[in-house]
């Protein structure tokens, strides 16, 4: 029977790009987003149905399209693994979009291209996960990439944002052309590019080898493996918030999409494979907490923390990988499934943030952490869904981050044989590493949260702050209910993993294991319950106490301190500073003020930066190195377009006498 | 177990001390008492303390008496308890830094610190047991300690024991890490972050403490004592027992120790997990 969900998934994901170029011309800023949002509402209405019907069936799906193009066929696929990387799409990207519609409302200029872009973006990043064909598969990647940039330059009448545009696009492009080599080598030994092809190609280990290598630098770069990420803490901040939303919680997960797939059809891999992404994984999970522990522009620091994150997933693939080269199903079926749900887990947390941030930045006009505080007063349900959000990306029960981060403290400690070193290296790697990137978070999150919305306002931009408006709030409370949602329905989310798993690996679970590992879950699921029970009757019991008894309020104690200002109060550089102490070597942060003197001190400075270790200390002198060598090259570059046009001529030639000169 | 504590020390300082039951005479005082909010603060603060309490009861509940099964166990609850017991401190600190004082704010910063430190040994050491018993629920692998595994391993349970008595004194602010009884802000880091509260909810922060007292000494006396070898009725009150060991251990250290200095603190945290880790190293070499 041949059924089509596919054309239709293909109809959702037009119909965003139709009703984006017909908000394109219209000036009104009212109107332009909101006709742009709906036709992401409706493209991901319909593109939902096919996506729900593949995760529950899990038959893939396939749709080729009659047309040559070079190198194989236009087709579409929708299996478990395109299914579940649609779900954050179609999740964040409407909420985002609506969000939007309000964020930008106060814009002069006109909306009708930022709008057109978003949607470009979202479609774009459906089809990319259904594209079964590497050239197709590298034009979507470029529009992604293309679209995005555009998003990022929004306000591109600052010049720090144009130059975080260009870190963005240069990093992309890098990343582009690594992906381009890789499908290139793998196309040239399945002499196709059909994916279906490439996955029956007999590579050497060498290649193989190489291939992998190849993958992760290209899709690393978009989803910020250190020290690919560069882009990154550019170009998030730079970005409107409803886009970072977009791109940090979404966008970049198609990097991790990428070396899925890519895994998939490079044959069985080696366990240096798993180590190197475990290494990743582990590098970019502790240094990315760490720098990000060390910031003061809010939405920095979130995305600092999507390198974090992205290493916490990393570890989980890199442990599903190990398990794939050892012949662990366990180790197979937990690290990827941990990893897989984290990216969905990811996705809806940290989208959350960055709307939270925006609504923050909205409402009061600055990123700077440090002048902010109290704004729990006034702006209470950005107030509350942030916390939410932030107990989850530390991990912490009963919200969703602790369940994916669950199945992989699993798999470390599932793995584990006492006959193998290997599995214990890996278990102290998970655990040690889990635990310490948890810890982290939770420190840099009690930070941000502090002191953004606790205590008094530091200046007056926090003072005179509003709530935002329903527009704004509702996409946050509705993404804040996802992150307790998954965290109370662990069992039920963790089965629909379970296809993606299968695509990626084709190990099952032996069925007692499946049993005990869903036990798990129910428990996790019932304490979860419990505690929510529990704090809620404690509080209601609380309440009841003091019979008759008149609460007294009367400011904090103070040691007796006759006039304390809200400037006393702990900054967040003064709350991090012990833990990025400890970190000194790498972060480089650089202190710089003046100490009071004088026996009635009048002044006294101080200020902390960090700066990007990477970008730093690797890719500037790096950049700085190419520029030097290939300077000469420049003098062919002089604006004359027919002498381009005789380039372009005389390689055409070379090359038809190139191929000419093969055939004979 | 506060009382016993404090008795221990009492003892070595010469003083008749404090009834072992002061802490619940606290408790119900603290519960008639009407509440002092600051101004600052907001809903968080009086939130915390019932988020704090519903995880060290949950926790609390996690754990066996020797062979005797937690009320609930499942494969990997350890996790879940080390996570309960990080969303407990997150409330905590939370509600320190709703206030908006300088004070907790420290001891909020310094506490975070010494958290992320104190629990990559809390894994590590938990990595031993896996190792030798296999993973499974804390309930079950407690119960598989015997004196025939002191024989075979008891080095391993020693240097798992020694680490995890340091995380007991880190995470309940003894000596040497924070000092209970001191009385200025600025050196304390459990105590100053609990400045603000007052009636119930100290209360609530007080019992919440003295659980996690509780699910530490547990576990550590779970780890050192071989239950399995014992008759089933006497399993119980040695358990007992060796919680009040524990608890006189803990004075003893808190009355002989004086304060380390805070710069100090990651250094003892990163011994104990060197220790967890040698004795991983040892199950590996053996």
């Amino acid at each position: 029977m041949k059924d089509r969900y596919m054309e239709v998934f293909i109809l959702g994901c037009i119909i965003p790009i139709v009703l984006g170029a017909f908000a394109l011309p219209i000036r009104r800023p009212r109107i332009a987003p909101w006709v742009a949002a709906f036709g992401v509402w409706l493209g991901c209405g319909i593109a939902a149905v096919p996506v729900i019907r593949a995760l529950a069936g899990g038959v893939p799906l396939s749709l080729q399209i009659a047309w040559n193009m070079p190198g194989g066929s236009l087709t579409f696929g929708l299996d478990g693994l395109s299914a579940f990387f649609c779900l954050p799409i179609l999740l964040v990207s409407p909420l985002a979009a609506v969000y939007g519609c309000q964020y930008l409302a106060h814009e002069k200029k006109p909306l009708g291209p930022v709008s057109f872009f978003y949607n470009v973006l979202t479609a774009s990043m459906l089809l990319l996960l259904t594209a079964r064909n590497g050239l197709l598969f590298l034009v979507i990647w470029e529009v992604m990439a293309i679209s995005s940039f555009f998003l990022v330059i929004f306000d591109d009448e600052h010049a720090h944002v144009r130059q975080a545009g260009w870190t963005y696009l240069v990093a992309s492009h890098l990343g582009t052309g690594a992906l381009l080599v890789l499908f290139a080598l793998l196309g040239r030994q399945a002499n196709s590019l059909d994916f279906d092809l490439m996955a029956k190609a007999v590579l050497s280990p060498t290649m193989a080898g190489i291939l992998f290598a190849l993958a992760v630098i290209g899709f690393g770069t978009k989803a910020g493996f250190i020290p690919l990420h560069v882009w990154l803490p550019e170009a998030h901040p730079a970005a409107p918030s409803h886009v970072s939303a977009l791109m940090s919680g979404v966008m970049i997960k198609t990097g991790i999409y990428g070396l899925l797939r890519i895994v998939t059809m490079l044959g069985h891999p080696a366990a240096a494979w798993g180590w190197t992404l475990v290494i990743i994984g582990l590098v970019s999970g502790i240094l990315g907490v760490a720098f990000a522990l060390a910031q003061h522009d809010l939405k920095r620091l979130l995305a600092y923390h999507s390198v974090e994150n992205i290493g916490i997933i990393a570890l989980g693939l890199g442990a599903g990988l190990l398990g794939l080269a050892w012949d662990q199903p366990v180790l197979v079926v937990l690290g990827f499934g941990g990893g897989i749900l984290h990216v969905l887990n990811h996705a809806i947390f940290k989208s959350l943030l960055f709307l939270g941030a925006g609504a923050v930045v909205h409402s009061t006009g600055t990123r700077d952490i440090d002048h902010l505080g109290g704004l729990i007063k006034s702006m209470r349900w950005t107030a509350a869904t942030f916390a939410i959000a932030s107990a989850a990306i530390s991990g912490l029960p009963p919200f969703n981050g602790f369940v994916s981060e669950f199945l992989i403290y699993l798999a470390g400690f599932r793995g584990v044989r006492a006959d193998a070193p290997g599995t214990v290296i890996l278990a102290i790697a998970v655990g040690g590493g889990l635990a310490m990137i948890g810890g982290l978070a939770a420190a840099c999150f009690a930070k941000a949260f502090g002191i953004v919305f606790l205590g008094e306002p530091r200046s007056s931009h926090a003072t005179h702050a509003e709530e935002v408006g329903a527009a704004m709030r509702w996409p946050m409370v509705v993404l804040a209910a996802a992150c307790l949602g998954i965290g109370l329905l662990a069992p039920a989310v963790v089965k629909m993993v379970l296809p993606a798993v299968r695509t990626v690996a084709p190990a099952t679970l032996p069925p007692e294991l499946m049993t005990t590992t869903m036990g798990s879950l129910m428990g996790i699921v019932c304490m979860s319950t419990a505690l929510l029970l529990l704090a809620i009757g404690f509080y209601l019991i609380r309440r009841s106490l003091p019979r008759g008894k008149e609460e007294t309020a009367t400011g904090t104690w103070d040691c007796g301190y006759a006039r304390p200002t809200a400037r006393m109060q702990y900054t967040a550089s003064s709350f991090a500073q012990p833990l990025t102490d400890l970190f000194k070597i790498v972060l480089g942060t650089r202190k710089q003020g003046s100490a009071p003197s004088g026996f009635f001190p009048q002044r006294a400075t101080f200020e902390t930066q960090t700066p990007d270790a990477a970008r730093e200390h690797l890719f500037v002198p790096l950049f700085r190195l190419i520029d030097r060598a290939l300077s000469p090259v420049r003098r062919m570059q002089h604006g004359r377009i027919h002498e381009y046009l005789l380039y372009i001529a005389l390689v055409l030639i070379l090359l038809l006498i190139w191929k000419a000169g093969g055939r004979s | 177990m506060l009382g016993i504590i404090n008795r221990v020390k009492a003892f070595f300082a010469g003083r008749q001390g404090p009834s072992v039951w002061q802490l619940y005479h606290d408790l119900f005082k603290l519960l008639q008492k009407a509440s002092v909010y600051s101004r600052s603060t907001s809903a968080v603060i009086r939130l915390g303390p019932s988020v704090v309490l519903a995880c060290m009861a949950l926790a609390t509940m996690m754990l066996p008496w020797g062979e005797l099964r937690a009320p609930v166990t499942f494969v990997g609850d350890i996790i879940l308890l080390a996570y309960l017991l990080g969303l407990a401190r997150f409330a905590t600190v939370l509600a320190a830094l709703d206030t908006g004082s300088s004070f907790e704010g420290m001891g909020a910063s310094r506490e975070v610190q010494f958290a992320a430190l104190a629990e990559p040994s809390f894994f590590l050491g938990m990595l031993v047991l896996v190792l030798h018993f296999g993973f499974s629920g804390l309930s079950k692998m407690v119960s598989e300690i015997s004196l025939e595994t002191w024989r075979t391993s008891g080095v391993l349970l020693i240097l798992v024991g020694c680490s995890w008595f340091v995380l007991l004194l880190t995470e309940n602010s003894r000596m040497p890490v924070d000092d209970p009884n001191t009385h200025l802000e600025l050196t304390m880091i459990h105590e100053v972050m609990v400045l603000d509260y007052g009636g119930p909810d100290l209360a609530f922060i007080l019992y919440a403490a003295s659980l996690k007292l509780w699910i530490f000494a547990a576990l550590v006396v779970n780890l050192i004592v071989p239950m399995h070898s014992l008759a089933p009725w006497l399993q119980a009150p040695i358990f007992l027992l060796g919680m009040v060991f524990v608890m006189v251990l803990v004075g003893v250290v808190e009355s002989i120790l004086a304060r380390q200095r805070l710069l100090q603190i990651p250094k003892i945290l990163i011994g104990a997990a060197l220790l967890s880790l040698i004795a991983l190293i040892v199950r590996l070499m053996g």
